[in-house]
């Protein structure tokens, strides 16, 4: 029998039934990874459902720093019948099973080549807790403290994040240290431990954090000076409202009246909460809304109505399976082309593709700066994976000098001093973006009427063909303008070495970042470009040009990234091959290496690479 | 457009309190049909603002889409307007107010924005008890489009067209009154004796205040054959009686008949009168209204006049305690907590 053997480089996966407490418990068993000092990313796979379907939590340990996920499970922790036989087959061999002993194994089941470890979960918990849902709960806690002896986790983190955990609830703290020490005392005295895989603290993670994307744009709309919130509850995208709710009623506050510097209204829909964003903005607050892809559909005729009218709007789009309601607790990329012009009629969306936690704190932040700007939406484009799944990342910073930039908006003053007449959509500057206004900020001066119909300067209903099309080439112009300042793309070579590119975004970073260093191994180099914004700016272009071929990876089939790229920017659509990996998992380094490989060195390799089931 | 709007004005016309002229609450020339109910309306919401002494520049007038939508570029020149999208005026004028509580919000939409595209964002819009005015022009028709039914036309009346709806109708006050509306009233077009003092009651009440208006199309639906004309609805109105609202500052000057009038003190002071006519009704009560407006459609009438108000009301702003002032006045002192505060989060995160 083999047994894998590494140093601070597996994969784990829990499988756990839904609505039995496993998230907790597994959470601590990242974070204890993450307190060794190890750099840690944790994957949730789970069912659109509330209690009793399989749920996954997979998680990668890798010293070498790589966050994406990675093929090949190293171990198992067995918790569901329901999946058993799939759990147990997945593993790879010689990898490890953990799984409840308290009957016996299905001899079916059995494989000689990975290593099974029965612990009896059961009836450890059935001789210590008369309590059942006691027994379910502790069952978790005993399984995280087996591991923690098989795998050699420190217990005093372990201890720490119980106690951090149960923080105010003091009386809970001690039951669960207890349930700890079953397990990891049982895995002492049964197994040899720890096992030939197994962790060792490291110091690799420095000062940085590990929380989920939806939080973090949470907590920058707090930052950024958000005030009004309309929004309709869709996965994955509801805990960003969540965050921004929590954070705001705790640092939002007004001491003296207890009150609060914020209002949100949980709309009957999307089309309502967008028009919440839209009436706050249009009057002066800064307003967002978060959705995903359905929701994204029906705000379409509202986002084309802001772009038209020229209304500031933040929108937090948390991609996830397509089309339709696709695989709702799924990840991908896949409302590129359906923001990017959202709605009907010439439009154009300005979209921000953050890769981890931090940047969605930066983007949460300057989308609102930009959005009032530029007078036009900024969709925020996060996924399913980023936005539900901790991740590792550098902490956030706030300048505390920083001003919010409120845009070109004439106030009392300006209006006063004014003797020509106010034109809402003159563009007075040249850079295509005209001034607005407040209502109510003068008795007589800078009122206009705002409508999605044609209108003159004057903000005038008019369907004159010279008129229209002038209005039409200023929205032109100002989309050139957005261009310097939407965040440039990020290069990951200083000058590009290769003649082949890689180019991507959001969270097929890290994996892409690891299949760069694997095919350079190989023997292939390719140059990296991370896309930060659309529209794409002229560094993007140059990219391409200075490539052959340039590999685009996306989390969606049609090469949405790619056609945006051949329609918007003037090079040849044969430079651009695209690497489509849309099946609704976080995509991996080896998926990446394969297509590349297989397109550089004519290799035959199954087009869309398969998941160890 | 070849015509220009009139500027001029009886010379003798006072200037109200706060010395604005009625040519002040005035817009554009309206386009619409001449005779159109709307333009009506347009009127009497001019004469309201006017004798309410609201500063024309505090009032924000937000649309849909429609006849009646486009009808705030015809007064209150001086205020900002949202004419939005189909359906969709509440949503939006939701986000306003949540942005400044201290403005007036005057919501303008038809029977087909709010009663069929818009009916959802309607029902929600009574709910949240938004502190606005919420006016529809209801003429049982799509002018636009040129003059299908609406979800208000009644059974058997018939448009230009000539054919009969099968369908049934909704009824806007009846719908507002269950969802939660805490002012509701019909009115007439045609009658600005009635419609003047409701908008200026409307105004005032501190939460979300709904007149349907019956405004006639006289295009495609002043057939003799709709319950929408202005014979019909002259012929069938009943009304709930006559109001009047006094500011809490002004002495109470008109007399009234013993027993004839009900009062309703506002949270601000102010008192709304209702003269009672014969119908029978307790406008302080849901129950009531819905009786009576049930009552009136089974004998044919229409019942006009105020409805229902709940001297109690609670807006939205008050229900989810948001701050005093508009939020979209706080800056960087009052909204970002600073590095101190994310260092302490950040630490939370390891």
């Amino acid at each position: 029998m083999t047994a894998i053997a590494a140093v601070n480089d597996l994969v784990i996966r829990f499988a756990n039934v839904n609505g039995t407490g496993s998230a907790s418990a597994n959470g601590l068993f990242a974070k204890a990874c993450f307190r060794m000092g190890l750099p840690v990313s944790p994957k949730n796979v789970f069912p659109s459902n509330i209690q009793g379907l399989p749920t996954w939590y997979e998680v990668r340990v890798s010293e070498q720093g790589y966050l994406g996920r990675r093929e090949g499970i190293d171990f198992i922790v067995c918790m569901n019948g329901q999946s058993l036989a799939q759990d147990i087959a997945s593993v790879r061999p010689g990898g490890y099973v953990l799984y409840d002993n308290s009957k016996p194994l299905d001899l079916r089941l059995e494989r000689a080549d990975v290593n099974f470890i029965g612990i009896p979960l059961a009836a450890i918990c059935r001789d210590e807790y008369p309590d059942l849902r006691r027994r379910q709960l502790m069952k978790n806690v005993i399984y995280i403290g087996a591991l923690a002896a098989l795998l050699d986790i420190e217990f005093e983190v372990l201890k720490d994040l119980i106690g951090d955990q149960f923080r105010g609830k003091d009386k809970l703290i001690a039951p669960n240290i207890h349930a700890l020490e079953l397990g990891y005392r049982y895995a002492h005295e049964h197994f040899s431990c720890p096992l030939a895989l197994r962790l060792e603290r490291r110091d690799l993670v420095g000062d940085k954090i590990m929380l989920e994307g939806n939080a973090a744009l949470g907590i920058g709309s707090v930052y950024a000076g958000a005030t009004v919130v309309g929004w309709y509850p869709i996965t994955p995208s509801t805990s960003v409202v969540d965050a921004f709710e929590k954070y705001a009623s705790r640092l939002r506050i007004d001491p003296g009246s207890g009150e609060k510097k914020f209002a949100i209204a949980q709309a009957e829909d999307e089309l309502s909460a967008m028009g919440i964003v839209i009436g706050a903005s249009w009057n002066g607050a800064r307003a967002f809304t978060a959705t995903s892809g359905p929701g994204v559909s029906l705000m379409s005729e509202f986002l084309g109505l802001a772009y038209f009218a020229e209304v500031p709007v933040v929108l937090f789009n948390i991609q996830r399976a397509g089309p339709s309601t696709g695989m709702p607790t799924r990840t991908q990329q896949s409302d590129i082309i359906s923001c990017a012009y959202a709605s009907h009629g010439d439009t154009k969306q300005v979209l921000l593709f953050p890769e981890d936690p931090r940047e969605c704190f930066d983007m949460a932040a300057d989308s609102f700066d930009l959005a009032e700007r530029l007078q036009t939406p900024v969709i925020v484009m996060s996924d399913l994976d980023l936005g539900m799944n901790e991740f590792l990342c550098e902490p956030m910073v706030w300048d505390d000098e920083r001003q919010y930039d409120r845009g070109k908006v004439f106030n009392q003053q300006q209006l006063e001093e004014m003797s020509e007449k106010f034109g809402r959509y003159k563009d007075i500057d040249g850079d295509g973006i005209p001034y607005r206004t407040y209502p109510g900020t003068h008795p007589d001066k800078g009122a206009f009427f705002t409508r999605g119909t044609s209108r003159d300067p004057y903000a005038a209903y008019t369907e004159l063909s010279e008129v229209y099309i002038d209005n039409m080439e200023r929205l032109l112009h100002k989309w050139e303008t957005a261009k310097g300042f939407v965040p440039e793309p990020e290069l990951y070579q200083e000058t590009n070495a290769s003649k082949h590119g890689l180019l991507f975004f959001g969270t097929s970073t890290a994996s892409c970042l690891e299949a760069r260093d694997q095919l350079a191994a190989d023997g292939i180099a390719v140059d990296c470009l991370r896309v930060r914004a659309f529209p794409f700016n002229q560094t993007v272009e140059q990219f391409i040009e200075e490539h052959e071929q340039v590999f685009v990876v996306e989390q969606n089939r049609d090469g949405q990234l790619r056609k945006l790229l051949v329609g918007e920017c003037d090079i040849n659509p044969k430079k651009l091959v695209s690497v489509a990996l849309y099946d609704g998992m976080p995509i991996t380094a080896r998926q990446v290496v394969d297509h590349v490989t297989a397109k550089t060195r004519g290799a035959v390799v199954t087009p869309l690479h398969k998941q160890p089931a | 457009m070849s015509y220009a709007k009139s500027t001029f004005r009886h010379p003798a016309l006072q200037p109200n309190a706060l010395g604005y002229s009625k040519r002040d609450y005035e817009g554009g020339l309206s386009t619409l049909c001449a005779g159109c109910g709307h333009d009506s309306v347009g009127a009497a919401i001019v004469q309201a603002c006017f004798e309410a002494n609201i500063e024309p520049h505090k009032v924000a007038k937000i649309s849909g889409i429609g006849c009646s939508s486009k009808t705030p570029a015809y007064f209150l020149g001086k205020s900002h307007g949202f004419n939005s999208v189909h359906g969709r005026m509440p949503s939006v004028a939701t986000g306003a107010n949540m942005a400044n509580r201290d403005m007036i919000y005057l919501g303008v939409s038809g029977d087909g924005d709010s009663a069929s595209i818009g009916f959802g964002q309607f029902a929600h819009v009574n709910r949240r008890n938004l502190n606005m005015l919420y006016m529809v022009e209801n003429n049982g028709c799509y002018g636009l489009t040129k003059g299908q039914d609406s979800a208000t036309t009644d059974v058997g009346s018939a448009s230009k067209k000539g054919v009969a709806n099968p369908f049934t109708a909704i009824d806007l006050c009846a719908t507002a009154l269950e969802m939660g509306a805490t002012f509701v009233a019909r009115s007439f077009s045609g009658d600005k004796e009635q419609l003047v003092p409701l908008i200026k009651a409307a105004l005032r009440h501190p939460g979300f205040a709904f007149i349907d208006v019956l405004s006639p199309c006289v295009t495609f639906n002043n057939t003799a054959t709709s319950t929408k004309s202005y014979d019909y609805v002259r012929e069938h109105a009943a009304a709930t009686g006559a109001i009047d609202v006094i500011p809490m500052k002004e002495e109470i000057t008109t007399d009234y008949q013993p027993g004839h009038n009900h009062e309703v003190t506002l949270h601000d002071g102010s008192v709304v009168h209702l003269y009672k006519g014969d119908v029978e009704l307790d406008v302080t009560s849901r129950d009531s209204a819905q009786a009576a407006i049930r009552r009136h459609q089974s004998e044919g009438s229409v019942l006009t006049g105020l409805l229902y108000m709940d001297p109690q009301s609670r807006d939205f702003h008050q229900m989810v305690n948001s701050i005093k002032g508009p939020l979209r006045d706080l800056g960087e002192s009052a909204l970002c907590p600073g590095q101190t505060a994310l260092d302490a989060i950040n630490a939370s995160f390891r």
